[in-house]
């Protein structure tokens, strides 16, 4: 089997995670490009469908990324998402995906190298808990279609 | 507002098990403000059977429709046209809203998407409780504004029963006791006369007990 190389979706807050993210590539920091990063004005604004979708169309993790407890632009969006993704993750145990393809990070703007380190954790994670079963079964048809 | 929650989603999965195209209808009023079936829960149920169907190998379609009301003929028919290109329906409306969608398409199978609860209000955000059980003939204006019957565990109609403590329920510390909150109101209020009424047995028939129930409005009905 080839070597399984993981989709997963950050969703960046506008102003810690995603500057985080910047800050990481301007001190040429290595990160894997498994990760792919989806900037949001404030993590609160990450809906439930935003998550859902994405594993629907195949992603085998998913992170949201906010501020630092007490540094949300929006006073407590940060707050507001970890209960969000603490919900969600039992649905993702109802639906099958598993609930622990999902999670909550919180940094400040200024933690490149954290966010670099992050995203190798969750792509290591991810490696090893394999594709998500929405995923395989999507590859089997695009080969399906192929062939 | 009429409350519910939804289903597991393994029953739904099971009900829809045979069926290639579902319809999935939510409804504006009530379950979209407790948050159990409005256009947002539609997307959310959606796209989890989606997820939960193509893990175990069934690519299935869904149609989302959410409807201003689904207790209403009017609003009901207005989907008409999508019934011809699906297997079954689910309802994510409350019982009321499901039994109208079975009532019009008789040919279609229709299931239930949540459990429908009790009529209740808002304690805050994201808590509903109970309030009312629709007796038909209504105590609150010698109660304190406080339902007995909804609220009572033991649906007492004349002062506590032995087991209320420190103004809370004998079944639980996290229920309060409603003969307090109607003693505490009257006390409030000056009418603690109100208490001493005897509040006589209770008519079960406005309540249900007289068969199902029906309001007729003759200067409205057709
Ligand atoms: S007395 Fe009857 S109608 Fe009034 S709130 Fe209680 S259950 Fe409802
Ligand atoms: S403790 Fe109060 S609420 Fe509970 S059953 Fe007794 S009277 Fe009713």
């Amino acid at each position: 089997m080839e070597k399984f190389e993981p989709v997963i979706v950050a969703f960046c807050c506008h102003y810690c995670a995603y500057t985080a993210a910047d800050m990481a590539g301007s001190q040429r920091l290595d990160y894997p490009p498994n990760v792919k990063i989806i900037r949001v004005p404030c993590s609160g604004k990450v809906d439930a469908i935003h998550i859902l979708k994405a594993f629907e169309r195949g992603a085998d993790g998913v992170y949201v990324a906010g501020c630092l407890e007490g540094d949300c632009h929006f006073k407590n969006g940060n707050l507001k998402a970890e209960k969000q993704v603490q919900y969600l993750r039992k649905s993702l145990d109802e639906i099958g995906i598993g609930g622990d393809r999902l999670e909550m990070v919180f940094m400040s703007a200024g933690m490149g190298e954290f966010f670099a380190r992050k995203a190798k954790e969750m792509t290591e994670k991810i490696r090893e808990l394999g594709p998500s079963p929405v995923h395989t079964q999507l590859e089997q048809q695009a080969r399906q279609k192929a062939s | 507002m009429i409350t519910a929650e939804r289903k597991p989603l393994k029953e739904i999965m099971d009900y829809i098990q045979p069926f290639n195209r579902i319809l999935l209808v939510g409804c504006n009023e009530c379950v979209t403000v407790c948050s159990a079936g409005g256009r947002k829960e539609v997307g959310l149920l959606s796209s989890a059977l989606q997820s939960a169907f193509l893990s175990a190998g069934k690519s299935i379609e869904i149609k989302e429709h959410t409807l201003e009301r689904q207790c209403d003929p009017e609003y009901v028919e207005e989907i008409v046209g999508m019934m011809d290109g699906v297997d079954a329906v689910v309802s994510m409306a409350c019982g009321c809203g499901v039994q109208e969608m079975a009532r019009r398409y008789k040919n279609k199978p229709v299931f239930p998407a949540v459990n429908t609860k009790f009529m209740g209000a808002s304690e805050r955000q994201g808590v509903w409780a109970e309030r009312c059980q629709g007796c038909g003939n209504c105590l609150l204006g010698i109660t304190g504004g406080i339902c007995p019957i909804a609220r009572c565990s033991k649906q007492l109609m004349n002062g506590p029963c032995g087991g209320s403590t420190n103004g809370k329920c004998e079944i639980s510390k996290e229920v309060d006791c409603a003969w307090q909150l109607i003693w505490d109101r009257l006390k409030m209020l000056g009418q603690e006369d109100r208490y001493l009424d005897i509040i006589p047995a209770k008519d079960w028939r406005t309540a249900g007990g007289g068969g199902p129930r029906k309001i007729v409005r003759e200067d409205l009905a057709g």
